[in-house]
């Protein structure tokens, strides 16, 4: 499967990753252990001064891929990869340094029972940062705009509100100077009012410092604002890839566009009707072929039977569909089924960048100059 | 039935073509705690929710907004104290059963409150694992609430009724004998739905309903609440954060901040043009879908603290057109010129001068609205 382009060499990449959990199924002595693909064949990068975002529902394996780039968990195939380099097995502290996370849950990922100044202290003494440990907080306090940085330093996190909380775990993220952040939903937890405040703030530290971040996230509308690049994942696969706009705009994968369909979005005139539109499947048994095909609208038997490659829709966007595959090399009779399928209604198919022109002038202006 | 017999008025002030009023809730204060320690939550609040209507409820967390709606159906746990205010419930069952007439909610004893609650207003809360009942299959479940308010119905017929409900939003009859554990988060929001409909009741209170879930889900969920809206015809005060959200759902918008209903409209002009520096901030939160990206500023600071809230606006702090009025007094919900809308705001007092951004042309009116384009978007690219 196929990365997300960059420009520039990644610094951190995770190469066909895969992680598979042990899980129980059936009851009583019918029970047994089954495997669950909670992850395959994820290929990621994160570039410098870059953010990559994943997106995908619960249980889509974002998470995981966010975790097992961070070394938290093992992946059971495939690689990762800093600086091009794979590391040695196990969290070895110079690849803590580097890479660190921030989680979704600010109230529960600070140690309640300390202050702020011991939360950001710990990382600093740990890894033998810097000698001048109160300049080296309050230099991270001011890093995440916790101004004055005194005020900030001996509250309790029970003090602070939940934007103020995510800072905090941010700082101590910065605290070992790291070339890579993965955030996992950083602001899901949050008030609406104070979401972007903390976007903003990844922001400035990948335009400031040139951080590679990694934004996994359910919300598309908040990856399309912070993203360069959005991947989505769909049953622990990777579905589609492409710069944040071009994906957002001109999505190639159908479950992409059901995802975009769903976002609440004021701007259209209509709301798109979804009803009855399926559930993820089970893990544990995987629909065969393409994973969303009982779900999608232009399933064809090709899709039942067979699993997608990954192909290149447009420069730097890539898709996992068979539609996007040449007619020619999907079989004959699934061929003429797909021209059918498109062909008779093409409303089904309307894209994204259509829509955008129907109803926003921007669109239409964006599409003059690409013309 | 205590209920009185009293005619249903509707309030002069409200032009003829709107919908009667099924809930309305007047000077409405909620403290938590007793004494100097009370804490106010909801402050003098008024809302009329209109026969078929949805009237969405938006805020932050800790803006009063699930608060109001527990006190107006007499839900609230202590501490929480409804000090002054009325609701009055304007019943209209669907069925033969159930009480007719004026209900004061407020001044109700526990009989006419059973005879109200669930037949008539129905809750349905944000995280539907924890409204079901774990130990007990849906089946049962429906079954305790059938056997309860429709005695005359009998063991098929509850089954039936039961099957026929589940059916509605989607579900097959053979989940009755599943358990809530073994449904997935959005099985359960639509059982929990099935469950609200049952006695046909002419109010739903939907606090965060789909919070919880997937986008798709949610949206799957909303649709058919929506469908189920027009076939059944109740009303639905739906309380949530998602402003994005209520704008292509509810028929108005009542925006709370700091436990003050600060902004009321219908919900396009509420979108395409906010009047309320507060609500316009809060649109300015949710990235656009389309166009250009840009940056957007959010709002600065968090939200007060009921407990030190400041002096005259509680936003001014946050506002970026606040003046020296608004640090000292507080400003009223007053009607905007003769326009259906309400706003507490003083730059519409005296000769203020209201900043462009929060002048946006009223859109044309549902139904012959074009292509919805938010002028308020357009505005801020010009920016």
């Amino acid at each position: 499967m196929s990365a997300a382009v960059d420009d520039a060499a990644p610094v951190l990449e995770g190469r066909n990753l895969t992680k598979l959990f042990s899980v129980k199924s059936g009851h009583g002595f019918l029970s047994r252990r089954a495997r669950l693909y909670a992850v395959q064949d994820v290929t990621v990068s994160i570039g410098a001064a870059r953010v990559t975002a994943v997106v995908g529902e619960s249980g889509s394996g974002k998470t995981t891929v966010a975790r097992m780039l961070a070394k938290i968990i093992t992946p059971d195939g495939g690689e990762v990869l800093l600086d091009g380099k794979a590391m040695p097995r196990g969290r070895p502290r110079e690849y803590a340094r580097q890479v660190q996370m921030i989680f979704q849950d600010p109230f529960a990922s600070l140690n309640p029972v300390h202050r702020v100044r011991h939360n950001l202290v710990r990382p600093l003494k740990i890894h033998h940062v810097t000698d001048d440990i109160d300049a080296g907080v309050a230099g991270l306090l001011r890093r995440v705009s916790l101004e004055p940085p005194e005020d900030f330093a001996d509250k309790f996190p029970h003090e602070l509100s939940g934007g103020q909380r995510q800072r905090v775990a941010i700082a101590r993220a910065l605290a070992v100077r790291p070339r890579v952040l993965l955030a996992d939903e950083p602001v899901s937890m949050l008030d609406v009012s104070i979401r972007l405040g903390v976007l903003n703030l990844l922001a400035d530290l990948r335009d400031s410092e040139g951080l590679a971040i990694l934004y996994v996230t359910h919300d598309i509308g908040s990856a399309r604002y912070l993203a360069d690049t959005i991947v989505v994942m769909y049953a622990g696969q990777l579905v589609e890839a492409a710069p944040s706009v071009s994906l957002t705009d001109d999505p190639a994968h159908p479950y992409t566009q059901l995802l975009l369909s769903a976002a609440p979005d004021p701007e259209r005139p209509q709301p798109p009707s979804l009803v009855r539109s399926g559930a993820p499947p089970s893990l544990i048994a995987p629909p065969s072929g393409c994973r969303f095909h009982p779900r999608c609208p232009h399933a064809m038997e090709i899709c039942r039977q067979v699993a997608p490659p990954s192909v290149e829709v447009s420069s730097g966007h890539t898709a996992a569909c068979w539609l996007h595959v040449d007619s020619g090399k999907r079989q004959p009779e699934d061929a003429r089924m797909a021209e059918s399928i498109v062909t008779t209604d093409p409303s089904v198919f309307e894209s994204a960048r259509e829509r955008a022109q129907r109803i926003s002038p921007t669109g239409i202006r964006k599409q003059e100059e690409r013309g | 039935m205590t209920a009185q017999e009293a005619p249903v008025g509707t309030p002069s002030t409200e032009p003829e073509q709107l919908a009667e009023p099924v809930l309305e809730i007047r000077g409405l204060c909620v403290d938590y705690g007793y004494g100097v320690d009370a804490v106010s939550a909801v402050v003098d609040c008024d809302l009329v929710l209109r026969r078929g209507e949805v009237m969405g409820l938006a805020g932050e967390s800790g803006s009063g907004k699930s608060t109001l709606a527990m006190a107006a159906l007499r839900l609230l746990h202590s501490p929480g104290v409804i000090t002054a205010g009325e609701v009055l419930f304007h019943s209209k069952p669907f069925g033969e059963q159930g009480p007719r007439g004026t209900i004061d909610m407020l001044g109700a004893n526990e009989s006419v409150l059973r005879a109200v609650r669930w037949s008539e207003i129905s809750v349905i809360l944000q995280s539907a694992l924890n409204a079901l009942n774990p130990v007990m299959t849906i089946g049962a479940q429906f079954d305790d609430l059938l056997r309860v308010h429709r005695p005359q119905f009998s063991n098929r017929d509850r089954w039936n009724r039961s099957a026929e409900l589940l059916d509605m939003v989607g579900m097959t009859d053979d989940r009755l004998r599943s358990y809530p554990h073994e449904l997935s988060g959005g099985m359960r929001q639509r059982a929990m739905i099935a469950m609200a409909l049952a006695l046909e009741p002419q109010v739903i209170l939907l606090d965060e309903p789909t919070t919880a879930l997937d986008v798709v889900t949610q949206r799957e969920i909303l649709e058919e609440l929506m469908g189920l809206r027009e076939q059944l015809g109740f009303a639905a005060l739906f309380i949530t954060h998602d402003l994005s959200l209520l704008v292509e759902l509810a028929d108005e918008i009542a925006v709370m901040y700091a436990g003050r209903l600060m902004e009321r409209a219908p919900a396009a002009s509420l979108f395409h043009a906010p009047r309320l520096p507060y609500t316009y901030g809060l649109l300015n939160c949710f990235p656009p879908m389309h166009g250009a990206r840009r940056p957007m500023e959010g709002i600065p600071g968090s939200p007060p603290d009921l407990r030190m809230l400041p002096t005259g606006c509680a936003f001014h702090p946050r506002c970026r057109w606040s003046m020296d009025r608004c640090r000292q007094e507080r400003p009223a919900l007053r009607r905007l010129g003769d326009s259906d809308r309400e706003v507490a705001c003083w730059l519409y007092a005296g000769d203020a001068v209201i900043p462009d951004e929060l002048t946006h042309p009223e859109p044309p009116k549902a139904g012959d609205r074009p292509a919805a384009r938010g002028p308020v978007r357009a505005s801020r690219a010009r920016r």
